[in-house]
């Protein structure tokens, strides 16, 4: 079964002033089946640069990622991912968003609209096959998006800031429907692998299995806390004690890095 | 009401015209500087029914085509491989940047030079007019595709050519038929100074043959004609746009 595994893994840029600029320290992690993982840490702290490097977008500067047992060498469709600028082409109505990865694996025609209608149905959005993104919410479009990248039925999903895009209460919304649809419900061998960056403690709370709390740049993992939050959640974990406890501990080990990356932001 | 307000100040005007070049007491002396839009309408009827208008609009016209198409061929593939491939852009953009500042109308005297005088000269001078603006509208409109879209594109299991595909060149489209649109009337105005300088026929030379003849109403005919067909030519790449590109103009 699916297994990613991030060993040593680090990235810098070479800026125009010969200098390096550290994005990502050393990172080790490895994530099992089922299993649901979310990155929170400061703005800069690389953790999008880290999701860009597993999806194969970005290439490491040292270390590897290691996906099913090899090397991961560029993008797959194996490992989807789901944008916070939800990257749903203007011209393209939903169901020819949703089409799109089976176009490009060659579902045949007939058989992708199928599957398309499936997806589309699952996230809540029969009745607007037609309609362009531009006629959409921003919630309604990162539906969409979520339904593109789970019509490819991938191993893992990379989600980048997914939510933050789109109002408080919608969020929360997205939050439950998103644990619906991996099956928080289910046994962890039926679940697909998550790894989700997020700025809010609460959503990686909400979501988890485990949270990985980066530092500031370079970043590299600061702790990864296993969440007690028992499953199936709900609205009303959100009040427990346990949620709390969890959120204050979580913010503890947060704030700080949060205060570094403020002044690292005035220095540059 | 709205249409009729704006055929309102068009029609005070031909109308004061008139009224100065047929009746008031300056007539006489303007009979050849401006003649009055009676004159001019029916000269313009003698030359549509003797077909000599239809023929030199129609040779323009057909110019104008050739041109435009032998322009856009051969500018926004180029213009797609200089935003594509660094290479491409190292060659031709210092040739593109040092030659777009010189008019079309300034190379007329080295295209008859290298065509002589007519068709050839004619769609050549045109076809510069399209060029520029067709090509450096498609590299803004490759260059400013969004990076996330090819993320997406590559994420869901497409390849280079899907990218190009169902990305680079719809996201482009817009600016690309902009940089035609616009290309189209400068090469108009860049054909018309051609068939001016060295024509046989055309609107063009219509119009520099009447001004040898002292024969206004002929010239101010086929300057309306001019003027007709440029606004035919801008409102069809309008709906051809509007046609192509409804995605971009949906609203919410």
């Amino acid at each position: 079964m699916a297994s990613l595994d991030i060993n040593d893994v680090t990235k810098f840029y070479a800026l125009r002033d010969g200098q390096r600029f550290e994005a990502l320290g050393c990172v080790n992690l490895s994530i099992g089946e089922g299993e649901f993982v979310s990155i929170v840490g400061p703005s800069g702290c690389g953790k999008s640069s880290l999701l860009r490097i597993v999806a194969g977008l970005e290439e490491p500067s040292g270390g590897e990622v290691v996906f099913d047992g090899i090397a991961v060498a560029g993008p797959s469709s194996r490992r989807g991912m789901v944008f916070q600028e939800y990257a749903l082409p203007p011209w393209k109505t939903v169901a020819q968003n949703v089409e799109l990865g089976l176009k490009f694996r060659g579902v045949p025609p007939k058989e992708r609209a199928q599957i398309a209608q499936r997806y589309i149905t699952l996230v809540g959005l029969q009745g607007f096959e037609h309609r362009y993104p531009r006629e959409l919410s921003g919630g309604m479009r990162q539906r969409c998006a979520l339904a593109r990248t789970l019509a490819n039925d991938p191993d893992l999903l990379l989600m980048d800031e997914p939510f933050a895009a789109v109002d408080a209460q919608t969020r929360e919304i997205l939050q439950e429907e998103l644990l619906k649809i991996w099956g928080g419900h289910l046994t962890p061998q039926r679940r697909k692998m998550v790894l989700f960056v997020t700025h809010s403690i609460d959503e990686a709370i909400f979501l988890s299995d485990r949270v990985v709390v980066m530092s500031s740049r370079p970043g590299i993992i600061k702790e990864v806390f296993t969440n007690p939050l028992p499953r199936p959640r709900a609205d009303e974990s959100r009040s427990s004690p346990v949620f709390l406890e969890a959120r204050d501990h979580l913010w503890g080990q947060l704030k700080s890095e949060t205060l570094k990356a403020i002044s690292q932001a005035v220095e540059d | 009401m709205g249409g009729a307000m704006k055929l309102l100040l068009p029609a005070v005007l031909v109308a004061i015209w008139q009224y100065v070049s047929a009746w008031s007491p300056l007539a006489p002396g303007l009979v050849h500087a401006l003649p009055p839009p009676s004159a001019v309408v029916r000269d313009a009827w003698t030359l549509l029914l003797n077909g000599e208008l239809p023929q030199d609009a129609g040779i323009s016209a057909l110019r104008l085509l050739a041109g435009f198409v032998a322009a856009a061929v051969v500018a926004v593939p180029l213009g797609f491989g200089v935003a594509l491939w660094p290479l491409f852009d190292d060659v031709v953009d210092p040739i593109v940047e040092y030659l777009r500042p010189i008019p079309p109308p300034a190379w007329i005297p080295l295209g008859i030079l290298w065509f002589g005088v007519g068709d050839v000269q004619n769609v050549f001078i045109l076809a510069l007019g399209v060029f520029f603006p067709a090509i450096l509208n498609t590299i803004e409109g490759v260059r400013r595709v969004d990076r996330t879209l090819i993320a997406a594109v590559l994420t869901l299991g497409g390849g280079p050519a899907d990218v190009i595909r169902e990305i680079v060149i719809p996201a482009a489209l817009p600016l690309v038929i902009t940089g035609l649109r616009i290309g189209l009337g400068v090469g108009w105005g860049a054909l018309i100074a051609a068939e001016l300088l060295a024509a046989r026929s055309g609107l063009g030379f219509m119009v520099q043959s009447a001004r040898f003849a002292f024969d206004t109403p002929r010239m101010l005919t086929g300057m309306i004609a001019i003027g007709l067909l440029g606004l035919a030519m801008d409102v069809l790449m309008r709906a051809v746009q509007r046609h192509w590109l409804n995605w971009s103009l949906a609203t919410p």
